[in-house]
């Protein structure tokens, strides 16, 4: 099958969108497909050969951040001009609904459109001021694909319609075959290895942004003292970008150090942190319609405790998979963990049920749906074509052939 | 001279509007007949693979009656009445394959392991593509509905796009991911 994908945001800027629309070319790649990605990207950045590049993304205010987005006719005429070469079975949008290069391939193509839907942001102004614009554009795509029932939903109340729901991938044996880091386990775990038991854990581990409140650090440091007082010898790891004094801020300095920043971290880090930690927190405030992060803690055998976001219960099966806490909630938060980090045999029923309920979110089942998909749109359909804009003349039989 | 000209603009505007509606209602038509093929295609599928396994033998007799039945039914059923046959078919697998023993024992016969991943390709796509054929109806019926739409009979005679209503749940077996694909 000849599939293109649009991706909506910068190639080399890392981000959830990006991750998964790499994982899932390779993917499809590897199944023997042909698979052609469009991204913005600078002209100079280095591009795995299967991207092409649609110029560079212009950083523009919208929608209350600074996002970097593509328009304009040079990103359009890249546009028709990849749609033209590709001569694709069938294109694959991402955030369609984003002013950037998927509005953009949604007016220039027809034919089979599947479109996926990331965020699951409320409608906006902006959203309902060009929903006359948007329609249009929209009404083209042939299937739409939401990345939890949570954004189902939304989609639904704003868009109308219906949609499939399939969950972003992950690679599973990636983080499953990881090698714990023995300095970022807790004693006990280090010696459960070699038979002594595990009874004192300790590492709790935390991975995001530390400046985006969103993502919920300031609630963990809340709670942090709780935990401290019941579990002593408990750490933190933090990894993610952001200032770190102003992190722990707010947390007694004898206290602070428990906690350790390890900064980004490398995919390979990031898998061998959550096969190392005894707990893995996810205290996100809101903002998330799916929650990868919480997959891989899971695929890695971390047991998981997250706020009751929507997207997140279901990730976790409604608390059957992970711990949920209240939202916002620090005393919540404190109290659940003391309990769990307490309780080596709970901890290790949650292990197992998220290694058995992760699979589901796998790239082989994951990218079989999505295949699924491209087939049933594409089944008698023509392939991928541009847009033509009949006009008058040609409509009304004047133009000469 | 001035009021002359703002009318001819008014009107070509007018017919461009007009002639980019119909455009898009065309499309959507195109649309709509491309999931309903698709619709189409996915329910004959399943329809055949239940009736394969039916007549296999494969099953114990009762099971092997009501599944042919069903899947027979939902095969030759008229348009106003295919509804009802597919969500009968729907139920019949759903019972059938409630026990796990009937599913070994087609898994078992040779070639079954063929047949499984054949069946529970159809039953995870009939929702899929009816998903998406009701998601092109009603984005037809939204232009449809506008009162310029209708007074002008933009849409020509193509017929008012219903939706495709059934059940299409599939049988909680062939359903489970944490047993991957």
């Amino acid at each position: 099958m000849k599939i293109g994908i649009v991706c909506p945001y910068a190639w080399d800027v890392p981000g959830g969108v990006q991750f998964h629309i790499r994982d899932l070319a390779e993917h499809l790649i590897a199944l023997g497909h042909e698979v052609s990605v469009l991204a913005p990207s600078d002209d100079e950045t280095p591009l795995p050969p299967y991207v092409v590049s649609a110029g560079r993304a212009v950083p523009v205010p919208y929608n209350g951040s600074v996002a970097r987005l593509n328009f304009g006719f040079l990103s359009a005429a890249r546009v028709r001009r990849w749609l033209q070469n590709g001569a694709f079975d069938v294109i694959h949008i991402h955030e369609p609904a984003s002013p950037s290069l998927g509005l953009l391939s949604c007016w220039a193509a027809q034919g089979p459109i599947v479109a996926t839907f990331h965020t699951s942001n409320p409608r906006s102004r902006a959203m309902i001021a060009a929903y006359p614009i948007l329609q249009p554009a929209l009404e083209k795509i042939s299937a739409r694909i939401a990345v939890s029932e949570y954004a189902r939903r939304t989609l639904v109340e704003h868009l109308g319609g219906d949609a499939v729901v399939i969950p972003n991938g992950v690679d599973v044996d990636f983080f499953a075959r990881a090698e714990p880091k023995p300095e970022w386990q807790s004693e006990g775990a280090r010696s459960s290895g070699k038979g002594g038991g595990g009874r004192r854990a300790g590492t709790i581990g935390f991975i995001g942004r530390i400046d985006e409140p969103r993502k919920g650090l300031p609630v963990l440091m809340k709670a942090l003292p709780a935990i401290l007082a019941e579990v002593p010898d408990a750490r933190l790891l933090v990894a993610g970008r952001g200032d770190e004094d102003e992190a722990v801020a707010q947390l007694p300095p004898d206290l602070r150090s428990h906690v350790e920043f390890l900064g980004m971290v490398s995919d390979e880090d990031k898998a061998r942190l959550l096969r190392s930690v005894d707990l893995y927190i996810a205290p996100n405030t809101g903002g998330e319609s799916f929650g990868i992060i919480l997959v891989e803690a899971l695929s890695a055998g971390a047991p998981v405790l997250a706020s009751d976001l929507d997207a997140f219960a279901q990730v976790l099966d409604q608390g059957e998979a992970g711990e949920l806490f209240t939202n916002e909630d620090a005393d919540a938060l404190a109290a659940t963990a003391v309990r769990l980090l307490r309780d080596p045999q709970r901890l290790a029923e949650l292990r197992d049920r998220g290694a058995k309920h992760v699979r589901r979110f796998d790239w082989s089942t994951v990218g079989a749906d999505i295949l699924a998909v491209y087939e049933t749109v594409a089944a008698g359909a023509a392939s991928v074509a541009t847009d033509e804009r009949v006009g008058l003349r040609a409509r009304w039989g004047l133009a000469r052939d | 001279m001035t009021t002359l000209i703002w009318i001819a603009v008014a009107i070509v505007l007018i017919g461009v509007y007009l002639s980019w509606t119909a455009g898009r209602l065309d499309r959507l038509h195109v649309r709509i007949d491309a999931a309903k093929a698709a619709l189409d295609a996915q329910l004959l599928r399943r329809a055949s693979v239940a009736q394969e396994v039916g007549t296999s033998g494969v099953l114990d007799p009762a099971a092997s009656i009501v599944l042919y039945q069903a899947a027979h039914e939902a095969r030759q059923a008229e348009d106003d009445h295919r509804e009802v046959a597919e969500s009968e078919l729907s139920q019949a697998l759903r019972a059938i394959l409630a026990d796990e023993a009937q599913l070994t024992a087609v898994r078992e016969a040779p070639g079954g392991e063929q047949t499984v991943a054949e069946l529970t390709a159809a039953v995870r796509r009939v929702p899929m593509a009816r998903r998406f054929h009701n998601d092109a109806v009603r984005a037809a019926r939204a232009v449809r509905r506008h009162r310029l739409v209708r007074y002008l009979r933009l849409a020509g005679h193509a017929p008012f796009p219903l939706a495709f209503e059934m059940d299409d749940e599939p049988p909680a077996i062939l359903d489970d991911r944490s047993a991957g694909a």
